[in-house]
């Protein structure tokens, strides 16, 4: 009955509007370089800008760092609660939720004030900004390696391969770090999108990173800036689709059990 | 000095206790069943011997080593669960020569020994599969071989076959037993399926609320059962209310008629008890005086079965069960008529009274 889809049809419509009209609004801005006609030449500068290809290359870099020590210190952390202390679970949620809560600003200010002074010295390095990166990382790398965790029997394969003679690093590094596949790729992909994005602790901490470029160029130029928004667009959507991709593929490695 | 030896072991968990009293020896190649219904303990006392649990108290010693706080992974145990447990990102022959992997064994020696286990456990061609394109019968036969490939001096099966349908259980228990006799492993079974635990094992350990009700043969815990709760527990029991008429004689009063039981009673004079009584102790007719009680009784359903024909009677409010065997000059008893059928008086098994 025509009438009765009516209404549902009108909100896809609207929420469409809502959400597509100002990208829209965004890339035929970003089109608008040239006087008088629609050309990409925003575009053609942004990505021939030394300085894009520097700190884009940079950035990745840092979410590269980001993305394995956030692995190796979540994955086994949540391992071990999940297996061995479930009653610390709430405790584990509560702190990877901070993040949520305070402001980067906060962090950023609080690594200053503690590393820069005797024993820790480490504003000068690089490394402070990627343990800043981790800590943002945290809701999701957490969140997305216990919804792993839960999907399989985690106990059972422990325990099997405990029974089989192996160790812990060996049922984490070949059990379950490969049954966390997909798990794993989603927080990557995440954190990945949140560092190249990220812009207060790169500013503060005064290093050349992608987010504070993104700042710079919308203060100095007018067309640019549209064509980098619409640049990170298409970079997040690259990811989620990956994340996609891979995903398709565990359908098929989902653990068939018995009852218990 | 038994191959595997469990003293007086005892598990709480907080106030609970979930295990105590527990020993049991069990010689090298025995096939020993843990039957009990959910909750009685037997899973945890399996994983105390495969070492997830620790025991609150006792010894457990392996070939005379005591294994009481030794990591699971270096007891030598295999484990098979219910669950499979098969590692979803390995193919079949990797999850088979996992612990071989593990001990550093070479590729050459592994290949050959999951060769050879896979051709024990009948999957000769499913090497390169993933456990997910396997059937579950498939997949417990290669979690079999995968504990078995290890050469452990000890298998401990967890309730392997109740996630399977009714005649794949059947079959592959066989074939479990068969290969387990040709290896002489020691074998620890938990199940709450009797039929199961009776078919397989050398010994069955009867288990209730965490104690041990009972240990023996099949044979021993079907026809002599210790306590009540194995009598009841294993197999079909009749069980109909009489009172002690003299207990040094063994006389009784049931429904009305006398009958005599193997004196003495441990039942005082007066007492009132049950008769318990297996279905195939009970024949049609009159019985010898000497030897049998004769009841009077009413038959209210006849079922044939197949080999076996089992007619229910009526005893007062009472009904109960008797099994006939099957031959083809059988006059199938009538339904509704009066009958009397008779039982070996020392097939009665005399238990605490309860409340008809």
């Amino acid at each position: 009955m025509k009438k009765q889809r009516f209404w549902p049809i009108l909100m896809i419509v609207l929420g469409a509007i809502y959400f597509l009209l100002p990208l829209y609004a965004t890339f035929e801005f970003s089109l608008r370089e040239r006087r008088g006609e629609y050309s990409f030449d925003s575009y053609a500068n942004v990505l021939a800008d030394s300085q894009f290809r520097d700190s884009f290359i940079y950035s990745v870099v840092l979410a590269l760092a980001t993305i394995v020590v956030s692995l190796l210190l979540i994955v086994p952390t949540a391992f071990w609660v999940h297996l061995k202390l479930p009653q610390l679970r709430p405790v584990m949620e509560f702190i990877t939720l901070l993040p949520f809560v305070i402001p980067p600003i906060v962090l950023v200010f609080g690594l200053i004030r503690i590393y820069s002074r005797p024993p820790f010295v480490l504003v000068s390095s690089p490394a402070l900004l990627v343990a800043g990166y981790v800590v943002l990382s945290f809701p999701y790398m957490y969140r997305s390696v216990d919804t792993g965790l839960r999907a399989i029997d985690v106990r059972s394969l422990t325990e099997a391969g405990q029974s089989l003679g192996a160790g812990w690093l060996t049922i984490l590094f070949r059990v379950i770090f490969p049954n966390l596949r997909i798990s794993l790729l989603n927080g990557a992909f995440l954190t990945f999108a949140i560092v190249l994005g990220e812009f207060t602790l790169a500013t503060m901490l005064n290093w050349p990173a992608f987010g504070p470029y993104l700042a710079l160029i919308g203060q100095n130029r007018a067309y640019e800036p549209a064509a980098l928004a619409i640049l990170s667009f298409g970079l997040t959507w690259i990811c989620i689709g990956l994340i996609q991709l891979f995903s398709r593929g565990s359908r098929e490695q989902t653990q068939l059990a018995g009852t218990r | 000095m038994s191959f595997l030896e469990l003293e007086n072991i005892r598990k709480s968990f907080g106030t609970s206790i979930a295990v105590e009293l527990f020993n049991l020896q069990a010689e090298q190649g025995e096939f020993v069943s843990f039957l009990g219904s959910s909750g009685c303990g037997k899973t945890t006392t399996l994983r105390m011997i495969a070492g997830f649990e620790q025991p609150t108290a006792g010894e457990i010693k392996v070939g005379g080593q005591n294994i009481t706080h030794q990591p699971p992974n270096k007891r030598q145990i295999g484990m098979v669960f219910q669950s499979y447990a098969l590692f979803p990102n390995m193919t079949v022959g990797d999850n088979i020569g996992f612990g071989l992997k593990v001990a550093g064994k070479k590729a050459v020696e592994i290949k050959g020994r999951v060769d050879e286990m896979l051709r024990l456990v009948d999957l000769p061609a499913m090497g390169k599969r993933y456990p997910h394109q396997l059937s579950g019968g498939q997949q417990q036969r290669v979690a079999l071989a995968r504990a078995i490939a290890i050469e452990p001096r000890l298998l401990l099966l967890d309730e392997p076959l109740s996630a399977l349908d009714a005649k794949i259980r059947v079959s592959l228990r066989n074939e479990l037993r068969a290969i387990q006799r040709r290896l002489g492993i020691t074998t620890i079974y938990v199940t709450h399926d009797q039929e199961e635990a009776m078919s397989l094992s050398d010994r069955i350990v009867v288990m209730s609320k965490g104690r041990i009700e009972q240990i023996g043969t099949p044979f021993e815990i079907y026809n002599y059962p210790a306590t009540e709760f194995v009598a009841s527990f294993v197999g079909t029991l009749n069980m109909l209310s009489a009172q002690v008429v003299n207990a040094a004689k063994g006389e009784l009063i049931l429904a009305g008629k006398t009958i005599f039981v193997p004196a003495p009673l441990n039942q005082p004079d007066g007492a009132k008890v049950t008769v318990a009584l297996r279905p195939e102790n009970l024949e049609l007719g009159q019985g010898p005086e000497a030897t049998h009680n004769t009841l009077s009784a009413k038959i209210v359903d006849v079922s044939f079965l197949g080999a076996v024909v089992r007619a229910r009677l009526k005893l007062l409010d009472k009904t109960f069960a008797m099994d006939i065997f099957n031959s083809r000059n059988l006059a199938l008893p009538e339904v509704g008529a009066e009958t009397l059928v008779s039982f070996p008086k020392e097939s009665a098994l005399i238990l605490a009274g309860t409340d008809a």
